[in-house]
């Protein structure tokens, strides 16, 4: 076993296992800095499939934007939050979360039959891919080459995105502002 | 050499625990996370089999667009709790239950 791939064990272990304890974890402040975690490792994840520009954006947006946006909205409406998560303080699985862990479990047995059968290292254009010895190597340099994509093949998609965040902030902007001042 | 269909296991079970979140939870903030976490566990496939495009790089490209998308649908997302707050006094789904007038 490399060194990348008991990294990658590593990595996929933090993020599943700190998903669950955000996912379970009645605290909400601890689900929220356990969330932090989680995108810190997907970024690690994100560098092991060899995709560093992705991995530096996530920290940038997810953990340096989001996540205070988040923490800001908890801070914002928290006291009345922490009552109502006081009041539920019961077992550790309580009877009415159980149709939603069947419906998690169902999901993830079918994701994993479809997951073996597709087996995807061995669908055609992959195939063809490694046969050609073009994929993505350790060493190669590709921020150049996003860079000259995302100005040429998708700048459709680019300028479409950037209607849409344009959108976003003013809509946010007009949704939080005081009301009666027009 | 790690293999697609590791990254497509810890996606899968990543966008199950989201989906979990998503119906179980009281609580907004913590239905948006689920939400976060669900759009993680697709940017993570996208990523996965980027690597096998060189020349058009489509999987980060919208991988990155996928972020974007994220950002937006938060921010959005917060200003809307935040109003639900002011006037409901509580930002749980299901005691959300009258129009505005």
């Amino acid at each position: 076993m490399s060194l990348a791939q008991a990294l990658f064990y590593l990595m996929g272990f933090i993020v599943v296992a700190s998903a669950l304890f955000v996912a379970s974890t009645k605290n909400l402040v601890r689900s929220i800095f356990m969330f932090f975690i989680t995108l810190f490792a997907l970024a690690g994840l994100y560098v092991l499939a060899l995709a560093d520009f992705v991995a530096i954006t996530q920290v940038v947006i997810y953990v340096g934007g989001i996540l205070v946006l988040i923490l800001f909205a908890f801070m914002l409406s928290g006291k009345e939050t922490l009552n109502v998560l006081q009041q539920q303080k019961s077992k550790f699985i309580s009877l009415n979360k159980l149709p939603a862990i069947v419906l998690a479990v169902l999901f993830f047995i079918v994701m994993v039959n479809v997951i073996g059968k597709i087996n995807a290292g061995n669908l055609g254009w992959i195939k063809q891919v490694i046969s050609a010895k073009a994929e993505i190597k350790p060493n190669d340099e590709m921020i150049n080459n996003i860079g000259i994509n995302l100005m040429t093949r998708y700048l459709l998609p680019f300028e479409a995105i950037s209607i849409l965040l344009l959108t976003a902030l003013v809509g946010a902007a007009h949704l939080a502002r005081k009301e009666g001042r027009a | 050499m790690i293999s697609l269909t590791d990254f497509l296991m810890v996606s899968a079970a990543l966008f199950c625990i989201g989906l979990y979140m998503i119906v179980s939870k009281h609580n907004a903030i913590q239905i948006l996370i689920g939400i976060e976490l669900m759009l993680n566990a697709a940017i993570l496939n996208l990523v996965a089999f980027g690597k096998y495009d060189k020349i058009a790089n489509g999987g980060q490209v919208f991988a990155l667009f996928a972020i974007v998308l994220a950002a937006a649908t938060t921010a959005v997302a917060l200003a809307i709790i935040l109003n639900v707050y002011k006037k409901y006094k509580t930002i749980d789904p299901g005691r959300i239950n009258n129009l505005k007038d």
